[in-house]
């Protein structure tokens, strides 16, 4: 599509910036971890190392992979951590260590998620309240609702039936020896996150109305019906990421906590505009998994949790910092 | 002729990649207007964001009183008594004028802000200009009209003690009632011996206002005029060529087709008793001061603040919509008069910002490369049939003039191929070259058999391109007039006065 260099002379500077960059610099970023962390413990290339690694990050990245259909669409879903917790306190709570309903308590916490998700939207959408908000308030609501659930002490196991999906690892496979469950839910998920979001007509217009919703919907953007999808997607990825971690952890009224942050960084060092208008699938998975890297690594280091936080905190910054710049390079004409 | 209040010789300035300026010379004498002329990117602002010290000059030399100065902040030059008066105001909507024009700078009373005396001194100022009662120092400025908020800026300038303002294309936003109290204020301050830049491509204003014409092209000055040249000769300067045909020819009576929208009787909050037709092949234009209802009239059309009353008829049947989402489905396309707030996804690529519609209107999990209504190859194709002018489709759209902009929103109806097709203020903010452009697709659609609805506020645009006039006043439409009407008459209906100046 290059046409016309004669004549042209108004702006040539003005046609080479703004293109998007070819390939994101997360990638790079997580390679050069995944190569820091080989150095420090060179057990990390058997398969036991890396996929216990990618067993770990995938609640994250699945968490990442849904908050970026609300972040891209102009908002922030604070609730994402609340739906872990209530995923896997409800969870415990309906089967009441009773292997065989398993099958239908999966499904009963993906219709919580999804009355969460459309709550959520409607919230923002209707009521106007700005979706930070709307999301903290659902975010204390849920936590208050799983604490009382509970009654702060929750009881039981999740039985194995229900923890299939987070902890076992398919055995016997060549080269890699095995594949945790919960890895090839990550393969999943993401394959169809990533179609919904950058083949379909929903992640064009998610796009456009995080970018501009005014000029959505004096173009015929259906505004509401957009932002409820995002809206459940994110929901339905909390409540997948917390049957996975309901595999790992035990029952604890506090499975959830810190989640929502964590997902929101994931996105943010994958290149998510915060206000809206931009971010990929694949960069916040790749956000997740750098980020999930740098914990492990500090783990090697030997770090304390609190030290941990404050990496997360000013990592985040960083990666705003960082993205503002690099737009505001790109967009200078 | 006494020495220049400011002089700029032989200014380069180059961004990465573009060379903005090339040894570009420009003086100002007290006392007198000197428009500058140029399409845009020509160089106007750069050569002033440099003289207002928002830019450092490459080479060249910066003379204000005779002294060279070299700015490094916007202060310095604010300082030295240039005002710049940008067409985005940088005026605090929720402060007063008051405090307004003294920010930053207020007087004080042991210690504390002497409001008395601020609003005294700003009833002074805005005196200067008869405009005393009209703005009271103590109203907020959000809630004063475009025309008003620009007094203030100017106001702010006088008080400052200005001895060179900038105004950049300041009647942009104003309707042309406005525009006369604005040039009223242009020759109070030359009465003053403020020297004045004007920018503008508007060859009336140029005609009415001006002692000296430059005109910048591509950076360079492509013309210099110590006295007001015709017109003709300025476009022809800016444009590097003659424009003959500038607006399309009009409609001829068989291209003429059945009538697409019937209004009859509509009105809400805004309109009252609105009755007309549009028909198929034909561009009618619509005129009216600021606020009259125009848009207002487009937007209910458009679903967007709908009718409360009366009838629509689409093609002959109901089209009485209540969000845009439905009038387009019924085949309405509007495109908006503020594109950016209104009509782009700056940060989406020229493709997806001319696909966007299809998109909305096909199912969320379709195709996004392959609607029913087009496919991204098409739009490419469809975008560079248009002459779209960008590096490539999949760049951002902001990076492109408004001109480009502007056909980028124009292919996104045309993919849906509309029966109407409303065009709100269609060549805002665009310059001349691509104006001609968007008139003679206006055409092209009509003869297509697309019903043209164009609201506008520059009346020669409305006279040069339509086939028919409707004038609207206080949410009435006033007067219909064929083509060939007056500008005068067309005045004389949308100010509903006896004796307006023509």
């Amino acid at each position: 599509m290059i046409q016309e260099t004669v004549g042209s002379a108004k702006a040539p500077g003005a046609t080479n910036s703004g293109r998007l960059p070819k390939i994101n610099p997360v990638f790079f970023v997580l390679a050069a971890l995944l190569v820091a962390i080989t150095l420090s413990n060179p057990n990390f290339v058997e398969p036991t190392g890396y996929m216990n690694f990618l067993k770990r990050a995938a609640p994250l990245a699945i968490l990442a992979a849904g908050q970026i259909y609300v972040i891209v669409s102009g908002g922030f879903d604070l609730s994402v951590g609340s739906v872990i917790t209530l995923t896997v306190v409800g969870s415990s709570m309906l089967l009441n260590n009773n292997a065989d309903a398993t099958w239908w308590v999966i499904p009963v916490m993906y219709a919580v998620g999804l009355a969460v998700g459309v709550v959520n939207a409607l919230v923002v959408s209707y009521l106007r309240v700005p979706s930070l908000i709307a999301t903290l308030g659902m975010m204390i609501t849920l936590n208050g609702a799983a604490f009382m659930w509970s009654s702060g002490s929750p009881r039981g196991y999740l039985p194995d039936t229900f923890r299939f999906f987070g902890r076992v690892n398919i055995q016997g496979i060549p080269l890699i020896q095995f594949l945790p469950v919960a890895l090839l839910v990550l393969v999943v998920v993401g394959l169809c996150l990533f179609w919904l979001m950058h083949r379909t007509n929903l992640g064009r217009l998610l796009h456009a109305i995080g970018d501009n919703p005014r000029a959505a919907q004096m173009s015929g953007v259906p505004l509401e019906r957009v932002r409820i999808i995002a809206f459940v997607v994110s929901s339905l990825s909390a409540v997948t990421a917390g049957i996975l971690l309901g595999g790992f952890a035990g029952v604890s009224t506090d499975v959830g906590v810190g989640y929502e942050l964590q997902a929101i960084t994931a996105c943010v060092i994958g290149g998510a505009q915060l206000l809206g208008g931009r971010g990929s699938v694949p960069a916040s998975i790749a956000g997740a998994l750098t980020l999930t890297a740098i914990f492990t690594l500090l783990n090697f280091i030997g770090l304390p949790k609190p030290v941990r936080d404050v990496v997360q905190g000013v990592i985040l910054i960083v990666a705003v910092v960082l993205a503002t710049y690099r737009r505001n390079r790109a967009g200078r004409t | 002729m006494s020495n220049p209040a400011i002089e700029m010789r032989g200014i380069t300035k180059s961004f990465p990649g573009v060379k903005a300026l090339k040894s570009v010379s420009f003086s100002a004498y007290p006392g007198e207007v000197h428009a500058l002329a140029g399409e845009n990117g020509a160089g106007k602002s750069t050569l002033m964001k440099i003289l207002s010290g928002v830019y450092r000059l490459d080479g060249g030399a910066v003379v204000v009183s005779g002294e060279e100065r070299h700015f490094t902040h916007p202060l310095e030059a604010i300082r030295a008594g240039i005002a710049v008066i940008y067409q985005e105001f940088s005026l605090l909507p929720e402060r007063t004028v008051a405090q307004n024009i003294f920010l930053g700078r207020e007087p004080t009373r042991f210690g504390l802000i002497d409001h008395k005396a601020m609003n005294a001194e700003a009833r002074r100022v805005l005196a200067l200009f008869g405009s005393a009662h009209r703005i009271e120092p103590d109203t907020v400025v959000a809630d004063l009209d475009v025309a008003s908020q620009q007094l203030v800026e100017i106001a702010k300038a006088v008080s400052l003690d200005a001895k060179v303002i900038v105004m950049d294309e300041p009647t942009a936003a104003l309707n042309e009632a406005e525009c006369e109290v604005l040039f009223g204020l242009v020759d109070t301050l030359k009465k003053r011996n403020v020297a004045i830049i004007y920018i503008t491509h508007r060859m009336r204003e140029i005609t009415r206002l001006a002692d000296r014409v430059t005109v910048l092209k591509d950076g360079e000055t492509a013309a210099s005029f110590d006295h007001v040249p015709e017109p003709d000769t300025i476009v022809r300067a800016m444009v590097g060529r003659d424009i003959g045909d500038f607006y399309a020819a009009p409609a001829t009576p068989q291209e003429i087709g059945d009538v697409v929208l019937s209004v009859r009787h509509a009105g809400n909050d805004r309109l009252k008793d609105i009755s007309f037709e549009l028909s198929a092949g034909e561009i009618v234009g619509f005129a009216g001061l600021q606020g009259a209802g125009r848009v207002a009239l487009a937007q209910a059309i458009f679903g967007f603040l709908p009718f409360t009353e009366g009838e629509v008829l689409l093609a002959g049947n109901p089209a009485l919509f209540t969000n845009p989402r439905d009038a387009i489905r019924a085949g309405i396309g509007l495109l908006p008069g503020d594109r950016k707030a209104e009509a782009l996804v700056l940060m989406q690529s020229v493709a997806d910002n001319g696909l966007l519609t299809a998109r909305a209107l096909s199912g969320l999990a379709g195709r996004a490369d392959a609607t029913p209504f087009t496919s991204a190859e098409e739009m490419n194709k469809l975008l560079h049939d248009l002459d779209v002018r960008a590096g490539s489709f999949s760049q951002e759209i902001k990076a492109l003039s408004g001109g480009n902009q502007q056909k980028a929103i124009v292919a996104r109806w045309l993919a849906l191929a509309p029966r109407l097709l409303i065009f709100i203020e269609p060549t805002r903010g665009i310059d001349v070259n691509a104006k001609a452009g968007i008139y003679h697709l206006m055409r092209d659609l009509a003869r297509k058999g697309t019903a043209i609805m164009m609201v506008s506020s520059d009346l020669p645009e409305v006279l040069g391109a339509a086939d028919r006039i409707l004038v609207m006043r206080a949410g009435e439409l006033v007067a219909a007039f064929p083509r060939g009407v007056s500008e005068a008459d067309v005045m004389l209906a949308a100010t509903g006065e006896e004796a307006v100046a023509a």
